[in-house]
């Protein structure tokens, strides 16, 4: 697949990026000493790294090429590599309990900090599998999906600042909440779609965000609330330490909860229903499925896992603000759905635990965080439209019937 | 045996208007019991404005859609929504093909068994026993209706991966899947070859025969029309031109000057 050509242009790309780079990165005038340093070094570098990105963008074109061409030769689609992974228990059995193994022992393994950001992690993932529930399986482009979180976490911290209610009651209620605002939601745009439908909820996001941040008298305005208490563990308190390492178990059987929950809806009737809506909507109701209350369940259901993934993010920091539910967490986490793959639960994990570790552990590069995001982003869009793992649909086996696959 | 003597479907006198333009004008057609009607017409006549207002995708302007199916009470459904007329028992198949592309050929079927199922959230969830139970005769009906179209060795593939004449067959499977006591087809032939164009035509007479399915087609395939129909209506310019059984449609002048032409004769 890969020619000596390849490497000869891409040899050529990088000796064209030596020559160009040239007078800004190796030649430097040294004004106080007045003289001229010449940085060898740096060539190296642009050399190594353009020879590299090039070479590997050019593998991956004749890959994608490679691809189409077999899919329009009408060739059997090649089983990919992560569902072949899938299917076969001797390799996804063990590598699951490595991964549990894994998951258990983090805590206890790394320091606080290290705990602290793979909990914002699990948050995230959970607000994915959420999301993914309105965009991904029912294709309803929601960019307001921040109002829900919003709205779990300012639950628990007023419900605690007023009642001095526990965050165990507070949890149910916040998912509880995440739901009603959900279906209020749901109501108004029912009859919207597509672009539509993205500007309103954004709007809305926004009007939750605004009203958070105005309505002194509820919320306490731009300064937010502070002291919310960490979850107690049968009545006992916890030091900072100890409890971040309960935040953290607590949001991994959440987060299991929530894997198990999603799983069986995708496969279920009202999963099915949803994944119709966003095929095509016409054929949809044609085939007898009520559109108003299949679209009313996934803003509902994707809504309350925001929700509870609110409280957790109120109980984890201890303060809140509306500063931390703002238009950007809406879209980091619509892009957690759209890299890992729109409908696949393994994917927006994957998704949700690239996006939010690597900025994290890239710190040092801070400046080009962004940049960096942008360009994995564009880079997967033209390669992997589908996302890391393009949805995997059930498989049935029949007796008597030919078991060809769907690939994907 | 006079089929006409019971129609379970009755169209009078149905209108539709978009703006100023009236793409139906008083229209009527009946279809009886176990009968298979056909619908012609130049394109741009009016036939999948009909389906689309008998459908419920549209609210006529005017006129009456009166169903009766066997055992129930007459009703009217004018402007009721798409997905209860298909409660009531009328399915559908779409000119340019709208299957749901990335499901796999069974869910696209299984998706046609939801209105005539019932688990809920909590359902989905818990898999009790009746959910299970629902599931798996979601499954199996599923199947054994693509094993009469044909289509049982594709199963697991996308619908979007199956060639032209298979989708066709599978967009009727998925219609058959709720049940209907009529099932609407609009150029269901449309890009057919010949050897898949007979193949169709079996289907529509066993689907007749067997599950007492009446049906009612649009199709510009002449000799699917004339072979499968039992009366045949004629419609141009939004108004129905002529109605009668295939011979009498083959020598009515009207149908042969708006629509026909010399392939008639052939
Ligand atoms: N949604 C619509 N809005 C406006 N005009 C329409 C609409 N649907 C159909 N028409 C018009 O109604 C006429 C009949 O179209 P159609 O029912 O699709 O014809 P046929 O199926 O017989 O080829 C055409 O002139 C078409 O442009
Ligand atoms: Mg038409």
């Amino acid at each position: 697949m890969i020619s000596f050509s390849e490497i000869k242009k891409s040899f050529f790309v990088s000796l064209w990026f030596m020559f160009l780079t040239f007078p800004i990165m190796v030649i430097r005038v040294n004004t106080i000493e007045n003289i001229v340093e010449w940085r060898w070094k740096n060539m190296v570098f642009v050399g190594v790294g353009s020879f590299l990105l090039s070479f590997v963008w050019r593998y991956l074109i004749k890959r994608k090429e490679y691809g189409l061409k077999k899919a329009e030769e009408g060739e059997e689609m090649r089983i990919s590599f992560v569902r072949r992974i899938l299917q076969e228990k001797k390799f996804y059995v063990p590598g699951l309990i490595a991964v549990g193994i894994f998951l258990l022992a983090f805590p206890l393994i790394f320091s606080l900090y290290q705990t602290n950001i793979m909990v914002s992690a699990l948050i995230f993932v959970m607000l994915g599998l959420g999301l993914n529930i309105v965009v991904g399986l029912a294709g309803l482009l929601d960019l307001g999906y921040v109002a829900f979180y919003a709205v779990g976490a300012y639950s628990y911290a007023l419900l605690n600042y007023h009642f001095h209610l526990s965050f165990w009651i507070a949890l149910p209620i916040g998912g509880a909440m995440g739901t009603l605002l959900g279906v209020l939601l749901g109501f108004p745009v029912l009859r919207l779609r597509g672009d539509y439908l993205a500007i309103v909820t954004l709007g809305f996001g926004e009007i939750i965000r605004l009203i958070l941040e105005n309505w002194n008298e509820l919320s306490f305005g731009p300064s937010g609330i502070s002291n919310i208490p960490r979850p107690s563990f049968f009545g006992m308190d916890l030091s900072v330490h100890g409890s971040m390492i309960f935040i953290y178990y607590i949001m991994i059987v959440l987060c299991l909860f929530t894997i198990f929950v999603v799983n069986r809806l995708q496969d279920s009737r009202i999963g099915r229903a949803w994944i119709a809506l966003r095929e095509d909507e016409v054929a949809c109701q044609a085939m007898g499925i009520d559109k108003a209350k299949t679209k009313l369940t996934a803003f509902a259901l994707g809504a309350t896992w925001a929700g509870m993934a609110g409280v957790m993010f109120a109980a984890k920091t201890t303060f809140i603000n509306p500063a931390s539910f703002t238009v950007w967490e809406s879209i980091i986490i619509l892009c957690i759905v759209v890299l890992g793959g729109m409908g696949s639960v393994l994917g927006v994990i994957i998704g949700a635990l690239i996006l939010i570790l690597l900025p994290e552990y890239l710190r040092a590069f801070s400046e080009y965080r962004m940049l960096a995001f942008g360009i994995v982003l564009v880079v997967m869009m033209i390669f992997r439209p589908g996302g890391i793992v393009s949805d995997v649909r059930r498989f049935y086996r029949f007796e008597g019937a030919g078991g060809k696959s769907g690939d994907g | 045996m006079d089929r006409t003597a019971q129609p379970i479907l009755k169209v009078n006198g149905l209108g539709m208007n978009f703006g100023g333009l009236r793409a139906l004008d008083n229209v009527d057609l009946d279809v009886g019991k176990e009968e298979i009607v056909a619908m012609i017409g130049p394109n741009g006549a009016g036939k999948t404005t009909f389906f689309n207002c008998i459908t419920g995708l549209y609210t006529p302007t005017d006129g009456d859609i009166i169903i009766s199916p066997l055992g129930k009470r007459s009703e009217r459904i004018n402007g009721l929504k798409p997905n209860l007329v298909t409660r009531k028992g009328l399915s559908r198949t779409f000119q340019n093909i709208r299957l749901f592309p990335n499901m796999t050929v069974l869910e696209n079927v299984m998706i046609g068994r939801h209105c005539r199922t019932t688990t809920g959230i909590a359902g989905a969830i818990f898999r009790g026993r009746s959910a299970r139970r629902e599931e798996k005769e979601i499954v199996d009906s599923s199947y054994t209706i693509l094993k009469k179209i044909g289509l049982e060795k594709s199963v697991n593939e996308f619908a979007k991966n199956l060639p032209y004449g298979k989708q066709r067959r599978l967009e009727i499977a998925r219609a058959l899947a709720t049940e209907p006591f009529l099932l609407l087809l609009d150029e269901p032939a449309a890009g057919m070859n010949p050897h898949e164009t007979h193949e169709l035509d079996d289907l529509i007479r066993k689907i007749r025969d067997e599950e007492g399915i009446s049906i009612l087609l649009i199709e510009h395939d002449m000799k699917l029309v004339m072979s499968l129909s039992d009366r045949i209506f004629a419609v141009d310019y939004g108004k129905k031109i002529a109605q009668g059984t295939p011979d009498e449609i083959k020598r009515n002048p009207v149908v042969i000057r708006a629509y026909l032409g010399e392939e008639i004769d052939a």
